[in-house]
């Protein structure tokens, strides 16, 4: 990474900032993990271990294809925003993109 | 009407192409849509004589349908010479006079759309146009005409014409029916005579003659022999369907398998990706939606349940006030329970419905001594009770003397351990009873035993009794099992038991002992257990030897002596304690241990330096760290004894000898009859007294938590309630149980309920399912009382546990804020009392140099009081005036 900034200095500020919104969601109480997975369900950028990471990305992009899917069968003029599922340990949001896919677990206060 | 409309749309097309060509003409159809009238239209009124001059007259020569009339110029000329101005043509002199043809347009304006009843049209050009429509060239023209006619018909209700027949009269009359005579009436009838005669019936063949019967036989009816003469069929190609199948013959079973792993990018894709915009711009718009969605869930828990919240809080469901004590059975026996006290009770831990109770004489020391002999002829005897059976006992125990007080081995509940009135321990086995105990549980139901009707239960003998000159010197009041987790060695530290059973007895009467009893043979304790361990099991563990009774403890009849005796020195003064009632730390250990240092229970933080925490952890394994040693003993004189039991040794003589205790507290003022430890937190200890209870924590040396008032009547016994922290039932004098919740009030019982008239004598609570939960309370008639547990005091609420908890540590808290308190107040006072003996010393200096002044003070008042008093009285010397004279 380092090296990078070097090479490429006109960029460092775009990724700065990229960087530091996953830090502040990261740093949100209860957040557990934050991924970044693009179209194809690949992650590019992740806080936990890349076996869990692979996991939920694949998952979890299967499952916000066939959520947006639905709201689109449903209203063709809608489109899904936002998706949270919550389950006894903890909840997981997924924000769809055209091309990308935002990924946080959370632990709720209690 | 439909057949109309198309010659509409003709003639809508029609006059549409009119108003192509000449856009400036409307048609008298649209006009009404027009309200200035162009220049070649001039409205024109028209007077009644006028109209008739012209004929035409309003709605009888002109009419809405039939509006143009052709007026001759000379006419209009004429009509304008003889009436001059007064004319109605006069506004349009000019344009009638150049008008270059003959006849001029007039057309009666019915709706008024120019503002008068008719106009002129003025120009050639546009009466042409005008008239148009109704003359037009060719056919369409006629057409159109007939349109309109016929449209114009339409509405015209139809004349009626006379009819012309044309022929189809005939046919009517030929198909309809007439009558061509009357019609003819026949009146049948039977003859009178045959009404009401009686039927004579007789039988005939059906073959007989061709009346016989009727036959429809079946026939070929011609007119159903249609022979076909044509058909219409179609025929339709297709390709060529051919079905097949095939199946595959796994010949060879191969074994496949499939791997594969998840498509990740390279760092460098995962870079590029990381630097794009695409990915920038998603970001900040996606993270809003994110805080959002992260600070609701801080904020607040929407899927928190509040009906199942609620409940949980509120009391029982039932509403009915279900708090007392309900009196399930009760046992007591006619033999055997006469003149007698139950001393102990004690429910029997694996076979639900069986409680045994130690029946002991209800006589003082003296009665004892002087009925001695009487008492040795009848022995005593521990009775089993079972649920299904309410008058007989199921077994007897018999002991060499009144127990005092028993326990059930936790390993093995067949083996039972007394101790006796007289200082022994006395140990039963009721293994070959076992089945019969089992058998007659049957829980609930009250069903009488019909098997078995032997009035008099099987008498079990004791199997061993420890040596009189070893053991006590006094009554056993209190023995306990040592848990099967670990053992106690020689020198009174513990070590992991690997054979997994309860093997040590703990004992302790008011000769002031403590003594623990090892159940194996006498020779294996002194060796170290690693070689010992092979011999015991080759030397058929007693407990394991299915034998009959009297040989499973045959090794320690009479000879059993205690391995470690713990005295209990006083601290600061000499003499020592009398135990009467003892409680152990209930120490857990983990099996197999691995390294000492996995999952230390609660209790290893709690322990203050006993000594043996420092040993090098790892490798040893025999010895275990994180047992409490510690004991809290309940004595003769109220006191609560805190002391640890592990022998120390002194190095001079090498004798072994127990420490001092660490600490005491009185609090009671007569005798402790019960110690025990909340089944709910390790460390919290329940002591009641003869007129009042203490709640103690252990590790809090300052003193008990909490301390209830003083009741009035005697307490006599107490327990911990099994299923809510805190819940304990106290048993008092007049035969009364109090029911405490610590959490409803402190300063009183939150209930209290007769149970008999003689006072309780031991209370011990069971959980029998999760619906029942019995408390068995005995008393000094030797009435065992079983009662049920209401759903209040057995079912704990949610917090109720971190409630207590809290409620403990806000007591000590609360301990320690006043020792504090009390210590600070101290200093002050030493501090204020230093100050004083500084402050003395100054005081009596100045007190010496004013009284001097004082005393001045009051001479010279006094020399100056004289002096007046002798002048009064003429006693003064030396001052007689001359004037006197």
């Amino acid at each position: 990474m380092m090296k990078r900034l070097f090479t490429q200095p006109a960029v460092p500020q775009q990724q700065a900032e990229v960087e530091d919104t996953l830090k502040r969601i990261q740093s949100h109480k209860g957040v557990i993990g934050t991924i970044v997975v693009n179209g194809e369900g690949i992650p590019i950028r992740t806080t936990l271990d890349s076996s869990t990471t692979v996991l939920y990305a694949g998952l979890l992009h299967q499952l916000t294809l066939k959520a947006r899917s639905t709201v689109r069968d449903i209203d063709p003029q809608n489109d899904l925003t936002f998706l949270r599922i919550r389950s006894k340990k903890h909840e997981i949001m997924v924000a769809p993109d055209k091309e990308y896919l935002l990924i946080v677990i959370q632990n709720p206060s209690e | 009407m439909s057949s109309k409309r198309p010659k509409n749309r003709a003639s809508n097309k029609a006059k549409e192409k009119d108003k192509k060509d000449d856009t400036d003409f409307p048609s008298p159809d649209e006009s009404a849509t027009e309200s200035a009238p162009p220049d070649y239209i001039f409205p024109l009124v028209l007077t009644s004589a006028t109209q008739e001059l012209f004929g035409c007259r309003a709605d009888e020569d002109v009419t809405g349908e039939n509006p143009y009339k052709l007026l001759k110029k000379e006419d209009i000329i004429q009509d304008m010479k003889t009436r001059a101005a007064v004319s109605d043509f006069s506004p349009v002199k000019h344009t009638v006079l150049e008008y270059p043809e003959d006849e001029l347009l007039l057309v009666f304006d019915r709706d008024f759309t120019y503002g008068q009843s008719f106009y002129l049209v003025l120009t050639a050009e546009a009466k042409e146009n005008i008239l148009k429509p109704s003359v037009l060239q060719g056919e369409d023209v006629e057409v159109m005409e007939q349109e309109e006619e016929e449209e114009e018909i339409m509405p015209k209700t139809p004349e009626s014409h006379p009819w012309i027949s044309l022929g189809s009269e005939q046919e009517i009359e030929k198909e309809s029916f007439t009558d061509s005579r009357p019609k003819l009436r026949y009146k049948i009838s039977r003859l009178l005579r045959d009404f009401g005669a009686p039927v004579r019936f007789s039988d005939r063949s059906a073959l007989d003659g061709k009346e016989g019967f009727v036959e429809c036989p079946s026939y070929q009816d011609k007119s159903f022999s249609i022979r076909e003469l044509q058909r219409h069929t179609s025929v339709q190609a297709t390709s060529n369907i051919k079905h097949s199948s095939t199946q595959t013959l796994w010949k060879c079973p191969k074994n496949m398998c499939t791997q594969y792993e998840p498509r990740e990018f390279s760092a460098d894709e995962k870079e590029n990706h990381l630097q794009s915009e695409n990915l920038k711009n998603f970001i900040q718009s996606v993270v809003i939606r994110f805080e959002m969605a992260l600070q609701q869930n801080h904020i607040m828990n929407v899927f928190c349940d509040d009906w199942v919240a609620l409940c949980e809080d509120e009391s029982a469901l039932t509403g009915k006030t279900e708090t007392q004590l309900k009196e399930y059975q009760s046992f007591t026996d006619l033999h055997y329970s006469r003149e007698k006290t139950i001393s102990h009770l004690q429910w029997h831990p694996t076979i639900s419905g069986v409680i045994a109770v130690a029946m002991t004489e209800r006589m003082s020391f003296e009665e004892r001594i002087d009925n001695s002999t009487k008492l040795m002829l009848n022995p005593s005897y521990i009775l089993f009770w079972s649920f299904s059976d309410p008058i007989n006992p199921q077994l007897k125990l018999e002991s060499p003397e009144d127990v005092l007080s028993f326990q059930f081995c936790p390993s093995d509940p067949n083996i039972i351990a007394g101790g006796c009135l007289n200082g022994q321990v006395v140990l039963w086995d009721i293994s070959a009873h076992v089945e019969r105990l089992q058998g007659t549980r049957s829980g609930d139901k009250n069903t009488i035993n019909t098997l078995d009707k032997s009035n008099d239960p099987p008498v079990v003998r004791y199997c061993a009794v420890s040596g009189i000159e070893n053991g006590h010197r006094s009554p056993i009041t209190d023995i306990q099992w040592l848990p099967e987790t670990f053992e106690v060695s020689r020198l009174g530290s513990p070590e992991e038991n690997t054979s997994q059973i309860s093997a040590q007895i703990v004992t302790c009467a008011p000769d002031c002992c403590v003594m623990f009893w090892d159940l194996r043979a006498p020779h294996v304790t002194t060796q170290s257990l690693t070689e010992t361990k092979n011999k015991k099991k080759t030397e058929e563990m007693p407990l394991e030897n299915p034998h009959g009774v009297p040989n499973t403890f045959k090794h320690l009849n009479l000879t059993w002596k205690p391995f470690i005796r713990v005295s209990l020195p006083k601290i600061g003064t000499s003499g020592e304690y009398s135990p009467l009632k003892f409680s152990l730390r209930d120490n857990t250990v983990d099996y197999p241990i691995v390294s000492t240092a996995d999952k230390p229970p609660p209790n290893s933080e709690r322990e203050d330096g006993s000594g043996f925490g420092q040993l090098p952890s790892g490798k040893e394994q025999k010895p275990l760290e994180h047992i409490s040693t510690k004991l809290y003993v309940g004595t003769e004189d109220g006191e609560l004894v805190y002391t640890d039991w592990k022998m120390e040794k002194d190095n001079d003589s090498g004798r072994l000898y127990s420490a001092k205790p660490s600490h005491r507290f009185i609090l009671h003022d007569t005798l402790v009859n019960t110690v025990s430890r909340s089944p709910f937190f390790r460390d919290i200890i329940l002591t009641v007294g003869s007129w009042s209870f203490a709640i103690w924590k252990e590790g809090v040396m300052n003193g008990p938590i909490v301390m209830s008032s003083c009741s009035q009547k005697m307490y006599t016994a107490g327990q911990w309630s099994l299923s809510r922290p805190a819940v304990f039932f106290i048993g008092k004098e007049d035969g009364s149980i109090e029911v405490w919740d610590l959490l409803e009030k402190t300063h009183e019982p939150s209930q209290t309920q007769n149970i008999s008239i003689t006072p309780i004598t031991c209370i011990k609570a069971r959980s029998i399912s999760s619906k029942q939960h019995l408390l068995a309370v005995s008393d000094g008639l030797g009435i065992l009382h079983i009662l049920e547990i209401p759903w209040t005091l057995r079912r704990s609420s949610s917090n109720e546990r971190k409630n207590v908890w809290m409620y403990f540590e806000k007591e000590e808290e609360r301990l320690l804020y006043f020792h504090q308190r009390k210590l600070q107040h101290e200093k002050e006072k030493e501090m204020e009392a230093e100050e004083l003996r500084k402050m003395e010393p100054v005081l009596p200096q100045k007190q010496d140099e004013e009284l001097q002044a004082d005393a001045l003070k009051e001479y010279e008042q006094y020399l100056s009081l004289e002096t007046i008093t002798l002048k009064d009285t003429n006693l003064l010397m030396g001052t007689d005036d001359a004037s006197d004279l």
